[in-house]
């Protein structure tokens, strides 16, 4: 009988956390399915690792930005503001479960974060393959 | 004859002697009391009551901001400034950032911003003092440029600021001033430099 309750109680946990991790992923396939109805084709992971990490010239300090400038090379710890040094948790949804769960914040970091990075907006293709890559780390 | 005075009048309209005498008395109470009652509001109308600057909240403010710096006190910058910051085109050049709102989100922070503003937070010192230092016809976009605040930290030398790994800015006011954040207080009781734990000792 107790054993009985524990299996209960464990699969309520278990049933929890599955709802929780459909629910995020939710948005991110909401937003995925947005973009390609915006033009965008399959996404990649792979490239959207490589752009990553690519490096990019500014004629403002620092002359030369990256997505790791900031947000550091391993996704599972967390970053820091290049100017104010402010922490900027993990992006690593297996380190930070709130990533990608939130569709304004999403766009709202992609549109500063490509300007600031890139030099301009990233398009539908380049933010799915981000997304691709971030949300399987 | 009419008795009481408060009935005022006599039959030719006019007050007599004693109705007259009722009526200064009553003057000069009202005047005593009200010595001290405008002492007190002074005290509410004309000086401030609290110490630091209004430490108020607002959700969208904070996320909007506060994500890559202490979301700064409205009590610090007068409105014009908070209008002139929260324009698009200053925010996509924010100090160098790209800190870019939609329009829902710029209005809602700008309002928050204006409505708390240094001008409209009378009833707190700092912010008064901020608001009377700023020249009309200046629009002050740094919070370390603002005169009174240029002021106050004008001694500090810059080892314990810009040349201090875990402060590097002035615009960083909750590494030293620890009640900042939660309380909006600025005293110099409640500093603590990193790095420089004796900072009072170095500096007069």
């Amino acid at each position: 009988m107790r054993n009985l309750k524990l299996l209960l109680l464990c699969a309520a946990i278990v049933g929890c956390a599955a709802v929780a991790v459909y629910a995020d992923n939710s948005v991110l396939s909401k937003v995925l399915e947005r973009y390609q109805a915006e033009g965008a084709a399959s996404f990649s992971a792979e490239n959207g690792e490589k752009m990553w990490t690519q490096k990019f010239n500014s004629d403002e300090e620092p002359l030369i930005r990256s997505c790791t400038t900031c947000h550091g090379t391993d996704l599972s710890k967390q970053g820091s503001h290049a100017k104010t040094g402010k922490i900027i948790e993990a992006l690593a949804p297996s380190a930070n479960p709130e990533r990608f769960t939130d569709e304004e914040k999403i766009e709202k970091w992609f549109n500063r974060n490509c300007k600031w990075t890139l030099g301009r907006e990233c398009t539908v293709q380049e933010k799915g393959d981000f997304l691709s890559f971030l949300s399987s780390k | 004859m009419i008795s009481s005075p408060f009935l005022a009048v006599n039959n030719a309209g006019r007050m007599d002697i004693q109705q007259e005498n009722t009526l200064k008395k009553i003057i000069l109470l009202v005047a005593l009391w009200a010595i001290p009652a405008t002492a007190m509001a002074h005290d509410i109308l004309g000086f401030p009551r609290h110490k630091g600057v209004e430490p108020v909240v607002n959700k969208k403010y904070s996320s909007s901001c506060g994500e890559c710096h202490y979301a700064y006190h409205p009590g610090l910058l007068p409105s014009r400034s908070w209008k002139k910051l929260l324009e698009p085109k200053s925010l996509e050049n924010h100090f160098g950032d790209n800190a870019e709102l939609s329009e829902k989100d710029r209005l809602e922070v700008l309002a928050f911003l204006t409505e708390n503003a240094s001008e409209t937070t009378w009833h707190f010192k700092r912010s008064v003092k901020i608001t009377q230092s700023i020249p009309e016809d200046v629009t002050p976009l740094r919070i370390s440029e603002v005169p009174y605040i240029k002021k106050k930290h004008m001694e500090i030398p810059r080892e314990m600021v810009k040349d201090n790994p875990k402060v590097r800015s002035l615009a960083q006011c909750n590494k030293c001033h620890t009640e900042a954040v939660e309380k909006g207080q600025f005293s110099r009781t409640n500093v603590d430099i990193p790095n420089f734990r004796n900072w009072a000792d170095l500096i007069d």
